[in-house]
């Protein structure tokens, strides 16, 4: 009962879809404010009955209800219930209704938040926003129904994949999701001011806030799905670019770029055309992303919807959003006036540079994904593309912007000369030299990429931290003077020093633990001694164990630091209950100096143990990075321009990102 | 969902993750042993989603990475003994794909995309000039002039 009740919930938000994607534009069009009144109420109507459908499908998991076959193709009763509740959004139809879940949710984001928004506006935006709940509701409805009943009903599940039951694996997609769905506020915003034919400095204003918010939860999710491959997988690795992997990287460079693009809306009015167009790309990648994953068109994804009728339906989904969103742009692009005049050598100036390079850094992973496909069809000819290509294409990409990152926000607006960023930059300058000089004296047999990948993001660290104590007067002005500088600082302005220090620690993270890891591959027997990354570890031997829903052994390392023991480390391989399938689960101490990471791997003929034990340097900076970019995002997220001229809606808009 | 796809499929061909390479594989020539562990990271394991030989657990990427020693062993410089296994399994192989009528446009297309804008930017940018410099009519020159004077 309580599942038909959810599929009739789903029915009817993609009626109330329906209703919010047509009346509204109807009601724009004529300028009757009834009708454009009906988006709001809609959009909420819509959230409500899809949170009905979610909880519905939620409780047919808690409570193994194997009737529903997606639950019995998916689920197990021996499950730990966090793993029930994630085991709704680990599989296909599942995670469809999690992605309308928070379609809806943006869109009675818009709805309850959009009080300043002009009425013609927000109703065309909740239009769009309702038309593409249309589309995903029929895809859910027709192709991916999550509500189907099986007769007769059997006794037991087949079990979650026993690598997704894991804590990090399953907040992942939510927040993987709220990036790509996010990105569709942009989308509709861009759609509603094509149709609208004006885009202006309050409509930058608007749109940053769910770019910003859209892309914190893309760099939340991507980082903890990097974190789940490294110590899940137990390869020791954190990217492989992989495509499914690449899915999602790519709206976040997009969204990355759109936000810078629409500072210059906002405080320039000048970049209109080209920001209407990255938020119809950043989204448009998203719906790419979803294709890729769900069609079945990547190797990777067999399992994911072997149905070709899915992939059909999200290949037309595609079509009519990107095609006619770009057939809108081509019409109207033109009606938009261009705005501010700025010499290249300005903010703008490096704004530009910045989109420049973001962008194709991002269509060098779009044609690294796509071109083994597009060849096969073609011509026939496989090929990989691998981690060497994206290595490289990428990488000599983003090398150039990675340097300029200090240097952009040091540029004034319009017109800006070189002398005085030099002057500002020497110190940040001199620092990195100073480092990148001693780690090569230190590191002078090699790697020799590892000082100057460090150097790298140090450099960029360092000018973030110049670039902040520039505008609160560090060093010039008396102490107290500066702190209450610091605290008058707008929180845009902290949000991107806060974003920019991030992605140089990240960088420092990577380049260290990539060029710099130690790495041993030995057969151990109880006893045996190894000294890695300055331990020195003792296998101490195996002992069987038993999970909740798993059965496994569990081998022990003694870590010692001097004549400190610092901790005994457990490594252990589990099979899963029911299939026997095995994972490994990665013994890791982590510290500031590095990770030690301890794998075990079969049992060797002499009765020895095969271990791999890692030491990789300085990876927790790859997280922290991550994370203090996702901190700037939300500190930039709590401006006050963005409340501006809202002020009833002012703590609600605080409110935001924490949901 | 990224790897999930991926995992899925692993799963479904029995195969393992962690303990790639094994620690009865290892040369005992380390020079020898880093030349394979550098190129085994570039091959890939056929049998798996995106993974390179060296990463895999799979029994043919064992096979894989067996091979490629002993063609070290028996003298083949890096080149040969990757040419050994492409003449083999194909170009598909290699997860840095070579440089020829089929891939020239994956390798040039990224930097020949980022010229092209640039490009583009450049030639506008010298038309914009062209017209911000023409942007006062002789009437508003003449305001401005007027203005400009008669500052102290």
């Amino acid at each position: 009962m309580i599942a038909e009740t959810g599929h009739f919930a789903l029915i009817l938000a993609l009626v109330t879809a329906l209703a919010q994607c047509f009346v509204p534009l109807y009601g724009a069009h004529r300028g009757d404010r009834a009708l454009m009144n009906v988006a709001a109420p809609a959009a909420l109507a819509q959230f409500s009955l899809i949170v009905i459908a979610f909880f519905a499908l939620m409780h047919a998991y808690v409570t193994s209800d194997f009737s529903l076959a997606n639950v019995w193709e998916n689920s197990h009763s021996a499950k730990p219930l966090l793993y029930k509740i994630s085991g709704v959004w680990g599989n296909h139809e599942g995670s469809m209704v999690l992605w309308v879940l928070i379609l809806a949710l943006f869109g009675a984001g818009v709805a309850l938040f959009g009080g300043n928004l002009p009425l013609e506006l927000k109703s065309r935006v909740l239009a769009v926003q309702g038309s593409i709940g249309v589309a995903f509701l029929l895809f859910i409805l027709f192709t991916s129904n999550p509500f189907l009943r099986l007769d007769p009903v059997p006794i037991e599940g087949n079990g979650l994949n026993p690598l997704l039951q894991d804590p990090a694996l399953a907040f992942h997609p939510p927040f993987l999701y709220a990036g790509y769905v996010g990105l569709s506020v942009s989308f509709s915003f861009a759609i509603a001011a094509l149709i609208d034919g004006k885009v202006d400095a309050a409509w930058a204003r608007w749109v940053r806030p769910w770019t910003l918010a859209a892309w914190m939860f893309l760099t939340i999710g991507i980082a903890m799905g990097s974190w789940w491959a490294y110590y899940e997988l137990g390869w020791g690795g954190f990217w492989f670019w992989d495509p499914v992997e690449n899915a999602s990287f790519m709206p976040w460079l997009v969204a990355a770029a759109l936000l810078h693009s629409a500072v210059v809306v906002e405080k320039r009015n000048a970049l209109k055309i080209w920001t209407i167009l990255l938020a119809i790309l950043a989204f448009s990648l998203s719906l790419v992303g979803a294709f890729l994953v769900r069609s079945g068109v990547l190797t990777s994804v067999h399992a994911f919807a072997v149905d070709p009728a899915r992939g059909v339906f999200i290949l037309l989904i595609l079509c009519v959003f990107i095609g006619g969103a770009l057939a809108l742009f081509a019409w109207r692009a033109p009606v938009l006036k261009a705005g501010g005049l700025f010499t290249p050598m300005s903010r703008e100036g490096g704004l530009v540079v910045n989109n420049l390079l973001l962008c194709t850094a991002c269509a060098s992973v779009f044609i690294g994904t796509l071109y083994p496909l597009a060849l096969e069809t073609l011509t026939g000819e496989k090929i990989s593309v691998g981690p060497p290509y994206f290595n490289l294409t990428f990488g000599l990409i983003m090398l150039p912007l990675l340097l300029l990152v200090p240097v952009g926000p040091l540029l004034t607006w319009k017109r800006a000369q070189a002398w005085p960023v030099i002057q500002r930059l020497w110190a940040a300058a001199l620092g990195t030299l100073a480092v990148v000089i001693l780690l090569l004296v230190v590191l002078h047999r090699g790697p020799w990429l590892t000082p100057f990948g460090v150097g790298l993001g140090l450099w960029l660290v360092l000018g973030a931290l110049v670039e902040l104590s520039e505008r609160i007067a560090l060093f010039r002005t008396p102490w107290a003077m500066s702190w209450s500088r610091l605290k008058g600082l707008p929180r845009s302005a902290l949000g991107m020093t806060l974003a920019h220090a991030g992605v140089g620690l990240a960088i420092i993270g990577i380049f260290a633990v990539t060029t710099w890891r130690e790495e041993h591959i030995v057969a151990m027997k109880p006893g045996d001694k190894l000294t890695v990354g300055g331990y020195e570890v003792t296998y101490i031997g195996e002992a069987p164990m038993t999970g909740p829903n798993y059965t496994g052994d569990a081998g022990r390392f003694r870590v010692m630091s001097g004549n400190r023991e610092v901790t005994v480390l457990a490594s252990e391989k589990r099979r899963f209950r029911p299939g026997n399938q095995e994972t490994t689960e990665v013994g890791l101490l982590q510290a500031w100096s590095g990770d030690l990471y301890a794998v075990m791997g079969d049992r060797m003929n002499d009765g020895a143990r095969a271990v791999r034990i890692y030491f990789n340097p300085l990876i927790s900076l790859i997280w922290i990075g991550t994370f203090i970019m996702f901190l700037g995002g939300f500190v930039s997220l709590t401006d006050r321009r963005f409340r501006v001229g809202a002020p009833k809606t002012a703590r609600k808009l605080h409110a935001v990102p924490a949901e | 969902m990224k790897r999930l796809g991926a995992i899925v499929l692993l799963l479904s061909l029995w195969i393992i993750p962690a303990q790639a390479v094994q620690p009865d594989e290892i040369l005992s020539d380390p020079v020898l042993e880093a030349r394979a562990r550098d190129l085994s990271t570039g091959l890939r394991c056929l049998v798996c989603q995106n993974q390179s030989i060296d990463d895999s657990n799979a029994p043919l990427a064992r096979d894989l990475r067996l091979l490629l020693r002993d063609r070290l062993k028996a003298g083949d410089s890096d080149a040969q003994a990757v040419d050994f296994i492409v003449a083999r399994y194909g170009d598909y192989v290699l997860l840095r794909p070579r440089f020829n009528a089929a891939t020239w446009l994956l390798w040039i297309g990224p930097f020949a995309l980022l010229a092209a804008a640039g490009a583009f930017l450049f030639m506008r940018r010298r038309n914009k000039l062209i017209d911000a410099e023409s942007a006062l009519d002789p009437q508003e020159q003449a305001e401005l002039d007027r203005l400009m004077d008669r500052r102290p």
